[in-house]
């Protein structure tokens, strides 16, 4: 039996693996994708809470996440799945001086950017978001074009259009090597079988390390964890993303927001980070966010929390993504380190790889991937994670 | 309806409250849940599904899933945890509840932790025993039990145990074991009991979250913990599944044995194993017509003696049959049965329909073992007693936690010695599925008085053997499976005519037959435990043998309550001598109430739902399968199936049992991720306010009086 040939196989069917399969696959690629869990989106995909915004600190992530704003807000109008985009924005609150200043020296930043982002007094940001707590509130930015999203529906979506395209998909199968041959990938090795290929993409998430070790490369992705929750649902009563960055014991920032279906979806940011692999649940978790967002609004006292879970960041040295060819093997792409962004990355994302892999790419994209290089100094740290 | 009077429990009722339910005004009691008031007052639709409009009613009664959700005083609420207050305004959940709005933040506060050498989570039979048990070797222990009182199941078996007399209370009330275990454990220096307080969660810390019955929040910290958390019931899908008045038999059983409600005029049940058989005692007790049951295998689960009680009573046992649909507008009218191949496939032509207004699903029992599951994961120190170790009677449950409370001790390096051999032994036998049908030998005199058993199946029981003054009753003490032998006779001892045996049989299986006064007409004495007006000296009844076919008509000679007796009472009847040694039971219910509709009705076309929370039907999910789905966490994410308030515990089996209908093998696909919580509870409580004070003033309520 001969071995199946593709133009390209990527390790990991999540946040990133998924839409990139499908950008390649709709131009005409020939794609493979290999997933060790069971299904789609089990690894860290599911365990995002849906948040998608281009406010960001740096050009790269801007620019592809707008993209992907672009792609969620039209997709159910082009490929019919409904993934619940909702374009409620975001908004990030101050109650000190502190965040009123670095949420106001951001904004400089953000316009030159030309995202579509303000200061609102308090007032103001009452009437976008009113059970925000009044009390010491100084203000906040809030950015009406940003969104949220179901990652289960989006993900879900992204394979099953991706494989009307063609690509094929596998499951519940372990990668045990990289085929390299004359200082180029040639293919993979699974527990089930092997598979020719011309290009291979790291999209492993939190587990690209043991991948690029297959391939004797140390890639600089260290995993820590956060944990996040659902409560039940409830009439719609808020629109935006609401983003506290005000440290406290424990944590740094926060962030919730009501999903399309009803319920309120939330998240922390352990600080110190808890570093591993490690995903069970903590007795810290609910205590410690349900303090800081009944605090900020006091209406969700009376909210019940449903279920809870933890999931990975796939953290890099400064914060932001590698995404590049490696320098040997050829044909070794990484599209890794998402730092937890890779749901509101991974469409835009994508998008840049398929046309990294065609030689297709724009004065623009160069600029993203320069700044997105696995070859980068880590020098900087994101001024806003 | 509120029942006025019951056989066998009492009725008290606190004072009266009033409350409104969508503007009428209703009356309750102190202590009543809104869903006990709520149908008390015949209302059984509570409100509408936000997805399909479809009315949601009562289904676990017991805080598990949000079917019942209420409006009181504004805040969606769990009707059947939540207790009616004076004035409270009461509406049905239409769509999605408003979040009710708040100012200002509740007062924040750190999290108290509680250290403790053994955590019990369940206070049934189980976890009972087993605190007794570490009490009795000076073991300190926190007992944490979801129910405003001690006893779990127990508080709902109206009927005597099965069991050892000796080992497990055998020949006592379910009830009043419960009672005597509670009064035992409330006793106890180093037990200490949080009543009304739900464990949410076992956390890889070690730590136990706990909702305690104060409205807080707590995290324990034990170092061994037991899981004695008893079983839940399992679901099953056909068309109409999903409408108010189909629910589970521990639902019914809590409404009419707890609440004391006559939550149902007409019942049919399906499912033939104990727990649907005893739920068909149960609402004869309560005054309530029982239809009929079905069950799909050729022969029913449960112990002969259950089916034959049943039986003998008037209700039709329809094996090899299975529910097709429940019919009805916005509740259930009807339900239609039809009979089923050797392949459970059905049978075209064999449809029936019976008119019901509730449908019991007794169809088997998952144990409640995910915190087990969780602390094994985390590597705690956990053991597993009672049905959430293993299914089986709670006899066995009584047991099993004495020993697993034995085993606890010495693990914490307590002198207690070796679990004794032959608790072991008990254990295992009390653990039994029913075994062979025996047929006991029949007593071939006509003299005197003679003692008929109509217990033809090997089951753990002996109370019989334990009563008879003269000893004349004999089951092998090695082996209480076997069924009882009658040792006297003219030539040895004679039986008295105590009628203790009567009184202690667990199945109502013994009779006496007195030929003393007149031998062609002897007096048969049976156990009844129905209520005393039922029946009248000089009635006419309907005689009918173990198996409950017609014998034919009998006098009532006497109707004697028992002196200091438990409520029985005995029925002493007037019977020709042919028909005296096979009268086993009178019948309670005429034929009238067991009659189908002239005319079978069509099934439904709805879908079967199989996630009620989330409206997800077995079709939507058949046909993923079909496309290859094979992971039930994508299912999950594509069709919301396990994300509803339930948390996945009753689609979780019905969803697997449908890949095993398609064709795909257990190791072919994967389960549901467990994740926390158990119960759903208010952020402000894990801010550090509380369900009771009202601070953060939540609803979820926990069986907690708000006022």
């Amino acid at each position: 039996m001969t071995m199946p040939h593709y133009d390209v196989a990527i390790i990991g069917a999540g946040s990133v693996g998924a839409p990139a399969a499908l950008a390649m696959a709709r131009d005409g690629l020939k794609v493979l994708v290999i997933e060790s869990l069971p299904s789609q989106g089990q690894g860290s995909n599911k365990a995002a809470i849906g948040g998608v915004r281009a406010t960001h600190s740096d050009v790269a992530k801007i620019r592809l996440c707008l993209r992907t704003i672009e792609i969620m807000s039209g997709w159910e109008e082009k490929y019919g799945h409904d993934i619940e985009w909702r374009g409620g924005g975001y908004v990030f609150v101050a109650y000190r001086e502190t965040e009123e200043q670095k949420l106001k020296q951001l904004l400089t930043r953000q316009h030159m950017h030309g995202l579509d982002i303000d200061w609102y007094g308090a007032a103001e940001l009452l009437e976008i978001v009113p059970d925000l707590n009044p009390d010491g509130l100084l203000g906040g930015t809030f950015s009406p074009g940003d969104g949220h999203c179901s990652p289960l529906l989006a993900g879900h979506a992204y394979c099953d259009q991706a494989k009307r395209y063609g690509a094929t998909f596998r499951y519940n199968e372990q990668i045990t090597g990289i085929v390299v041959e004359g200082g180029r990938v040639r293919g993979l090795e699974t527990d089930r079988g092997r598979y020719g290929a011309d290009v291979v993409i790291n999209a492993a998430g939190a587990w690209a390390g043991e991948v690029g070790r297959l391939v004797g490369l140390d890639h600089p992705i260290k995993p820590d964890s956060h944990e996040a929750g659902i409560t039940e649902p409830v009439a719609h009563f808020m629109d935006p993303m609401v983003v506290d960055i005000r440290p406290a014991p424990g944590s740094a920032n926060y962030y919730f927001h009501q999903l399309a279906t009803g319920q309120v979806a939330f998240c922390i940011t352990p600080d110190p980070p808890i570093l591993g692999f490690d995903c069970r649940e903590t007795s810290d978790f609910l205590p410690q966010i349900s303090r800081r967002m009944v605090e900020v609004m006091p209406r969700l006292s009376r909210l019940r929390v449903r279920r809870t879970w933890r999931g990975l960041y796939p953290m890099t040295p400064d914060g932001s993504p590698l995404v590049g060819w490696a320098d040997a093997p050829g044909g070794y792409l990484m599209a890794i380190g998402m730092c937890g962004q890779g749901f509101m990355l991974g469409p835009g994302l994508g998008e840049l790889l398929s046309r990294l892999v065609l030689d297709r790419l724009t004065a623009e994209d160069r600029e993203v991937l320069a700044e997105l290089s696995p070859e980068r100094a880590f020098a900087g740290e994101e001024v806003l994670k | 309806m509120r029942l006025s009077d019951h056989p066998i429990l009492p009725v008290e009722r606190a004072r009266s409250v009033r409350f409104t339910y969508r503007g009428q005004e209703l009356s309750s009691h102190q202590g009543e849940t809104i869903s006990a008031a709520l149908y008390a007052a015949g209302i059984k639709v509570f409100g509408h599904h936000p997805k399909d409009g479809a009315p949601q009613g009562l289904f676990c009664a017991n805080g598990q899933c949000a079917q019942c959700m209420v409006i009181a005083d504004g805040e969606p609420v769990k009707s059947c945890m939540e207790l009616v207050s004076d004035g409270m305004v009461v509406e049905p959940a239409d769509g999605l509840p408003e979040l009710p709005r708040a100012v200002s933040p509740p007062p924040l506060r750190d999290v108290e932790t509680v250290a403790t050498r053994v955590l019990i989570i369940g206070g049934g039979p189980a976890g009972m025993s087993a605190a007794l048990e570490l009490a009795g070797r000076g073991v300190q222990t926190l007992l944490v039990d979801d129910k405003h009182r001690l006893g779990g199941k127990l508080v709902l078996q109206t009927h005597r145990f099965f069991g050892s007399i000796d080992a497990v209370y055998a020949g006592t009330r379910g009830t009043d074991i419960a009672t005597r275990l509670e009064r035992d454990v409330s006793g106890l220096d180093s037990v200490e009991v949080w009543l009304n307080s739900t464990v949410l969660g076992v956390y890889s810390d070690g730590m136990v979250g706990v909702l305690r019955g104060d409205g807080r929040y707590v995290q324990v910290e034990p170092e061994v913990l037991l899981v004695a958390a008893g079983a839940r019931e399992k679901s099953l899908t056909f068309a109409g599944n999903t409408l108010p008045g189909v629910y589970g038999a521990g639902a019914f059983q809590t409404l009419v044995n707890r609440d004391l409600v006559k939550a149902a005029d007409r019942l049919f049940i399906v499912g033939g194993g104990n727990v649907g058989l005893i739920a068909g005692y149960h609402a004869l007790q309560a005054g309530i017509e029982v239809v009929g049951l079905c069950e799909a295998m050729p022969e029913c689960s449960g112990y002969r003696v259950h089916r034959d009680k049943l039986a003998r009573l008037g209700v039709p046992i329809h094996t090899s049959h299975t529910v097709l649909s429940a019919q009805g507008d916005g509740h259930v009218e009807s339900v239609t049965i039809a009979a089923v191949d050797e392949a459970f496939q059905r049978i075209p032509g064999t449809e029936r329909s019976y008119a019901c207004d509730t449908l019991l699903i007794a169809v088997g029992l998952d144990p409640v073992d995910e915190f087990y599951h969780a602390a094994r994961r985390y590597g705690m120190s956990v053991y597993s007693a009672g049905d959430a170790q293993e299914i089986a009677e709670a006899s066995a449950a009584i047991f099993s936690g004495k020993m697993v409370g034995l085993e606890i001790a010495r693990s914490l390096g307590v002198e207690a010695g070796e679990v004794p051999a032959e608790w072991a032994r008990m254990a295992e036998v009390l653990r039994s599925k029913p075994g062979a049908r025996v047929a006991p030998a029949p007593v071939a005199d006509e003299v005197g008085v003679v003692p008929v058993f109509h217990c033809s199946e090997e089951i753990p029981c002996n109370p019989c053997t334990s009563v008879c003054p003269q000893d004349l009753i004999f089951i092998d003490p090695e082996d209480i499976r076997k069924v009882p032998e009658y040792l006297g006779g003219p030539d040895a001892d004679e039986c008295l005519g105590c009628e203790q045996c009567v009184v202690i049989c667990p199945g109502l299986a013994i009779t006496l037959v007195d030929y003393r006064r007149e031998p062609d007409y002897p007096t048969v004495t049976m156990a009844y435990e129905f209520a005393t007006d039922t029946v009248a000296i000089g009635d006419q009844l309907v005689a009918l043998d173990a198996e409950g076919a017609v014998l034919g008509s009998v006098e009532v000679e006497d109707v004697q309550p028992i002196p200091r007796g438990d409520r029985t009472v005995l029925l002493k009847l007037r019977v020709p001598a042919a028909m005296a040694k096979h009268l086993a039971g009178v019948e309670l219910q005429g034929g009238w109430a067991s009659q189908p509709l002239p005319e079978a009705l069509e099934p439904l076309t709805d879908e079967q739902i199989v996630c009620r929370c989330e409206r997800v039907t077995a079709g939507e999910i058949r046909e993923l399968i079909g496309r290859g789905y094979r992971d039930m966490n994508e299912l999950k994410a594509v069709t919301r199936a396990g994300m509803g308030a339930c948390g996945g515990k009753t689609c979780g089996t019905l969803i697997a049992r449908l890949f095993r209908e398609e064709g795909v093998a257990d190791a072919d696909f994967k389960g549901f991720i467990p994740r926390p919580l158990f119960v759903e509870v208010p952020l402000g409580v894990f801010a550090g306010g509380s369900v009771s004070t009202g601070d953060p003033a939540p609803g979820s309520g926990n069986g907690r009086d708000r006022s």
